[in-house]
């Protein structure tokens, strides 16, 4: 696995393509870290030319203005965005819908321009860019496969089809929750739940959401999100069905496909 | 004798105008009582999206059933007005039926038109009012609902059927009238109320001519009463979902609104340039009421029908904590007219010691949110009940410190170690060292 950090590169005189933004998640959580390791191999493999932050990134401020936190969250913007700019950043492609929204929508106000991707639109440019090949018959082939939309890509920034056509590559049985695309449920982490115990209610929202997804009969169910992946993983555990059923990332399935 | 009618009529006219724009007025001051905010860009979506979304109904068809009863209600309420011009220059002029000679053939296809769609509101009017009150549809049976919401909701349906049923029967009336005098001016026959005919076929001519007069009566008081009405009501969505979708955020969904005095403190704190600091009062961070939201966020609490397609797609709503996005709206709008209520009277307004947060919506609904947009994406005029949460937790995260304890110490972890978990900055790259 190749990972060169932005710093690195710059010194020896090259830029790369893209800034690969890793997130929180993807840096410290144990099940995200597969998914960037997962991508992370999907770069080098295509050979594109990426670089990271490495240890100056720092979190984009998401979870504190979403829990009110206005200035917390704009002394994170404003430091990355220095940092981003000091590098002369372009593009960035993220894994992390939280970091995607964020980076895409909320950056600019404060100075940061960037042509933001998530990673689900690169990974399904590469496919049909034929960078990724697919082959038929894979081993996902008449597999079930359903896919938990996040709120931050889908309703949030209106990214509904990318991670649905990297799934259909993957010559699976792709089936629809009963709430799926505008009227997808959230996983419950959004807007900094992720970070506190739910309020009181009946029920969790995961548990919700899981046994709707359960109830597709899919053995496997794709997200494109590190908290939905945490969320969903709990209610299938939840469920006692995490021997039957697999929560996976959009870049974890493309890789296994590929043998990466 | 014969001016009686209309200088009745005119007095009639005029009670209701005075009454409506006592109340346009208030509702008025009461939405600027918020803050202000210039909005004149992009005038091609922003029409765009009125056109589409609230005179074209497009967001209510993602629910075919009441979509299409709702739309028969919109249709006879945009068209059969037309009916009520002609029934307010009959009154001013003392005439009858004023259009009927000037247009000869299609006054006959006009008034059959509109005996369909009267049929078409009665059937709908039916139909919701069962959907309300016998199959109990769950997102009409919330508790943010009982007591005036309720009412409000079966008046307002059961007065439509009532204004319907005149119209009918007048139309019944003056058709067996036209046969006995020359006064009435000939319609040709109306297919739907002639199924009414036989039943007053036998009433003298008299007491039909009262029947008549009544209905004509009962139908215009009926409709200028209702106008007064849905002031008071949630019924007024009829008029503000169309400024409301005009001014609605263009904006990814996703995007939170900047606040440009924290970007100016954060840039002098970083030492930045920054622009010069506007003279004026500082203003709150966030929002503790009404004042301190924006004049659309309460324009969007008049819009609101309390049809609830908010709050059965909210996640919290659905899992059973207190969060109903359709609440925080009729707060917004019941702390508007309480505040309007006080001032009218010369009291205290904004200042009785009351506010939105605290008195209307409390905390624990506001922390339940997990800013999905569902009721963002649901509500068929655009109303944006998430940003209003939103600038509540701000008040209560910057102003009061009052986060819950967990997001305080997430804030902490962001402070101190850039993440939001307590994990060493120094240990965020490690992942390219680990195998597999």
């Amino acid at each position: 696995m190749n990972v060169p950090t932005i710093a690195d590169l710059i010194a020896k005189g090259e830029t790369p393509e893209i800034l690969f933004w890793v997130g929180c998640a993807g840096s410290f959580d144990d099940r995200a870290k597969r998914v960037t390791k997962a991508f992370v191999k999907i770069l080098n493999a295509v050979g594109t030319k990426f670089a990271v932050l490495g240890n100056e990134e720092t979190c984009t401020g998401d979870p504190a203005r979403r829990a009110g936190n206005e200035f917390l969250f704009q002394m994170q913007a404003m430091n990355n965005i220095s940092i981003l700019n000091g590098y002369n950043v372009k593009k960035i492609v993220t894994a992390c819908p939280h970091c995607f929204n964020t980076l895409k929508n909320e950056y600019p106000e404060l100075g940061g321009n960037y042509e933001v991707i998530h990673h689900s639109t690169f990974i399904n440019q590469l496919i049909n860019d034929g960078k990724i090949k697919m082959t038929e018959g894979g081993s996902f082939k008449g597999k079930k496969i359903t896919y938990h939309d996040s709120c931050y890509l889908g309703r949030a920034n209106n990214i509904y089809e990318a991670p649905r056509e990297v799934l259909e590559s993957l010559d699976a049985d792709l089936v629809e929750m009963k709430r799926c695309r505008t009227t997808g449920l959230c996983c419950g982490a959004g807007g900094a739940q992720m970070f506190k115990e739910p309020e009181k209610g009946d029920k969790d929202i995961n548990i919700e959401r899981a046994e709707e997804a359960l109830a597709t009969g899919a053995t496997t169910i794709a997200v494109a999100c590190p908290f939905c992946m945490t969320m969903m993983s709990d209610g299938v555990k939840n469920k006692e069905k995490e021997g039957q059923v697999n929560v996976k990332d959009l870049a974890e399935l493309i890789a296994e496909t590929q043998g990466l | 004798m014969a001016y009686l009618q209309q200088v009745l009529f005119l007095i009639v006219l005029a009670i209701a105008g005075y009454f409506i724009r006592k109340r346009v007025i208030r509702i008025k001051s009461n939405i600027l009582l918020g803050k202000a905010s210039v909005i004149n860009d992009h005038k091609g979506d922003r029409l765009k999206n009125m056109m589409l979304v609230a005179f074209g109904q497009k967001k209510m068809f993602k629910r075919v059933v009441p979509a299409t009863l709702h739309f028969f209600i919109y249709a006879g309420f945009l068209i059969i007005n037309l009916e009520v011009l002609e029934f307010i220059i009959d009154g001013l002029a003392g005439t009858h039926r004023i259009f009927a000679p000037y247009i000869g053939g299609l006054y006959n296809v006009l008034m059959n038109f509109f005996e369909f769609l009267a049929i078409a509101v009665l059937f709908s009017c039916f139909a919701f009012l069962i959907r309300r009150n016998i199959t109990k549809v769950p997102r009409l049976q919330s508790p943010e609902l009982n007591g005036w919401p309720r009412l409000d909701g079966n008046l307002i349906l059961s007065i439509e059927i009532i204004l319907m049923f005149a119209i009918l029967t007048m139309n019944a009336s003056d058709q067996i009238l036209q046969t006995r005098s020359e006064h009435y001016t000939a319609t040709g026959s109306l297919f739907f109320s002639s199924f009414l005919i036989p039943l007053l076929q036998n009433i003298s001519t008299p007491s039909l001519e009262f029947i008549e007069r009544f209905m004509w009566w009962f139908h215009i008081i009926g409709i200028l009463g209702f106008s007064v009405y849905i002031t008071y009501s949630k019924h007024l969505h009829i008029f503000l979902a169309f400024p409301n979708t005009f001014y609605a955020r263009l904006e990814p969904k996703g995007q939170i609104v900047n606040m440009p005095v924290v970007t100016r403190e954060v840039k002098s704190m970083l030492g930045l340039p920054t622009t010069e600091v506007p003279a004026g009062e500082p203003g709150r961070f966030g929002a503790k009421d009404i004042n301190d939201l924006t004049w659309t966020n309460l324009m969007a609490a008049y819009s609101c029908t309390e049809c609830g397609r908010c709050t059965s797609e909210c996640p919290a709503n659905i899992t059973g904590k207190k969060l109903s996005p359709r609440k925080i709206m009729m707060d917004v709008r019941d702390r508007m007219e309480d505040v309007g209520k006080s001032l009218e009277k010369g009291g205290a307004g904004l200042n009785d010691g009351k506010s939105l947060l605290g008195d209307y919506t409390t905390k624990e609904e506001i922390n339940a949110c997990t800013s999905c947009n569902a009721c963002v994406e649901a509500c068929p005029v655009m109303i944006n009940p998430l940003e209003i949460i939103l600038e509540m937790r701000r008040y209560v995260s910057m102003e009061e410190s009052g986060a819950p304890a967990q997001w305080n110490s997430m804030f902490q972890n962001i402070e101190t170690s850039f993440a939001p978990w307590k994990f060493s900055p120094s240990d965020r790259f490690n992942w390219s060292k680990e195998d597999k």
